[in-house]
């Protein structure tokens, strides 16, 4: 039972990061309609700058994690402006495959400046365990699960608070309208971009500062992708839901049925849930895009 | 307006006094392909005054109210509000400049609540732009909140949708949810406010509602109104001028009772010579 109890723990807590890429995944989506297949590797890029900043340059962790901020910012800018909004009108497909272009420029870019080794970048957060009676919870865990909750609150106040979030809300559901209430929708495009990158690139540090950096941290993307699909493409609250779910089904599996199951398992709780639930748990039955 | 002042009750739901610009569209062709939507369209709404564009379907309305708004952009001609060629300007910068639309088929996010759409109307009038948000003065800000609450305050009292205000437009009735979209059009302060088809698939009592609104919101506010509507007794009743277009073409403006009698507009309504319904 304490065996139990502790992989569910530590399974959900470790979902919580998952659920910030799935949340830079959804973000794009709603506000964009954009299936974004370059999220790992912006948030794998992110943890890079970070990582380049805290050893190469020798700048505290706090400092690093700013400067790598901006740096993703300003690529999400440069991004949005010169690839996506000339595409924009084209087919759903033309600008899937610009994103997974640019996953594969970004991913060959890394590779070529920092190669293939794998590297530890200082943690951003203290790493003092949590121990109950029998069960102990790694500190890094811990932090990785406090920043990504703290971050998400922090979204749904945005969007349902202010008059900025709500005016992105009115952007993704009729960009049209929005313009005559006089948004800009292409700042609204643009910001989208922008809080996406951002939120993508702190998963990034946040499991780099744990679990190690190299190229391979892109992967991390793809079981989120099953927690996306699960969850709905088009629904924050789901995507959440379902990482944590995925978090804990990869947990049970790998603890008792051995590492290699965890990279299976949970595809395949996927593949039996939409078999029922076509649309994701919280989906929205009508989707169009894609 | 010199009356109104005197009971209390009248000047504490009064809207915020405007000035009604005035719109006019200059000689505009518009083109889709080989098809010319609007041939050398010309007409002006007087500031302040109530304006309807009416006309057979096809006959070219919708396309000129999107040419306003800046959805279609004219191959010639030009649109000017209050004096200023805005024919080029996108989308929404036309709101900053105090034009303000409702849509034939209403156009409120239906995710969001009543309060959250209205809100949205006023969104331009925030100077802090969607980035520079933060580094403006919270100081400045909270003024301009308490203002924006204002007005939409009284938008809301206005328009008598006060009950619903937090629940999701989705879930009202069709004649509320027009009006609620007339609520975030006002919402934005406009100058001049363009109303395609406010009465349409109205029962008489929702029609006599909306009309005295559109009355109201011109008389205490000043606001310059250009309206399409189909609804010909509704359009004699509150308009000051008609203008009449037929397959893209102006074919008479002036006064309710002058269109009436205007022999080409007989001839494009009912192609007989007996007299347009009144």
């Amino acid at each position: 039972m304490t065996e139990f109890i502790e992989y569910s723990l530590l399974g959900i807590l470790s979902g919580g990061v998952m659920a910030l890429i799935a949340l830079s995944f959804v973000l794009i989506y709603k506000g964009t309609g954009v299936v974004n297949f370059a999220v790992g590797e912006v948030m794998m890029l992110g943890a890079y700058f970070y990582y380049a900043a805290t050893v190469t340059f020798e700048l505290a962790p706090i400092a690093a994690l700013l400067l790598a901020l901006v740096g993703i910012a300003v690529l999400a800018v440069f991004f949005e402006r010169l690839v996506l909004r000339p595409l924009s009108g084209q087919p759903a497909v033309a600008v899937l495959m610009a994103t997974i272009g640019m996953a594969s420029i970004i991913h060959g870019g890394v590779e070529a400046v920092w190669g293939g080794d794998t590297y530890s970048p200082p943690p951003l957060l203290p790493r003092t365990p949590l121990i109950f009676s029998d069960i102990l919870i790694p500190g890094a865990v811990l932090g990785n699960f406090a920043v990504a909750s703290i971050l998400i609150a922090g979204f749904f106040a945005f969007f349902r608070y202010t008059s900025v979030g709500i005016a992105l809300r009115a952007t993704a559901s009729d960009p049209v309208t929005a313009a005559t209430l006089g948004i800009d929708i292409n700042a609204a495009l643009r910001l989208t971009w922008i809080l996406s990158a951002l939120v993508g690139t702190v998963a990034g540090i946040l499991i780099a500062s744990s679990a190690g950096l190299s190229p391979l941290l892109a992967a991390a993307a793809m079981s989120v992708f099953a927690a996306i699909i699960l969850g709905g493409l088009d629904s924050i609250a789901g995507a959440i839901v379902a990482s944590l779910l995925i978090g804990w089904v990869e947990a049970l599996a790998a603890g008792y049925l051995g590492g290699k199951s965890r990279d299976v398992i949970p595809f395949v709780v996927v593949l039996v849930i939409l078999v029922f639930k076509p649309y994701g748990i919280f989906g929205t039955r009508t989707i169009e895009r894609l | 307006m010199q009356d109104r002042s005197e009971t209390a009750s009248a000047n504490d739901r009064r809207l915020p006094a405007t000035v009604g610009l005035a719109l006019a569209v200059d000689a505009v062709e518009l083109r889709f392909g080989g098809i010319r939507a609007l041939r050398g369209v010309s007409f002006s709404a007087e500031p302040g005054r109530i304006t309807a564009v009416i006309g057979p379907n096809g006959a070219g309305k919708t396309s000129v109210f999107n040419t306003i708004s800046g959805f279609y952009k004219p191959a010639s001609g030009r649109v000017m509000l209050g004096g200023v060629d805005i024919t080029r300007l996108p989308i929404h910068a036309r709101a900053a400049r105090g034009l303000a639309r409702t849509f034939q088929n209403i156009a409120l996010f239906h995710g969001l609540s009543v309060l959250e759409n209205i809100k949205l109307g006023g969104h331009h009038t925030m100077r802090a732009g969607l980035l520079s948000a933060m580094a403006y003065s919270p100081w400045a800000r909270r003024e301009e909140l308490a203002l924006r609450a204002e007005v939409e305050r009284k938008v809301i009292d206005f328009l008598e949708i006060d009950h619903i205000r937090h629940l999701p437009v989705g879930v009202l009735p069709y004649g509320l949810q027009k009006r609620v979209e007339l609520a975030r059009a006002l919402a934005m302060q406009p100058q001049v406010l363009l109303l395609d088809e406010p009465v349409a698939g109205m029962n008489r009592e929702e029609t006599e509602d909306m009309a005295r609104f559109i009355l109201d919101v011109q008389e205490e506010w000043g606001v310059t109104v250009l309206l399409v509507e189909h609804d010909m007794g509704m359009v004699m009743d509150i308009s000051s001028k008609v203008v009449v277009l037929n397959f893209g073409e102006v074919i008479a403006s002036g006064t309710p009772d002058e269109v009436r009698k205007h022999p080409g507009v007989i001839q494009a309504y009912l192609g007989a010579e007996s007299g347009v319904p009144a």
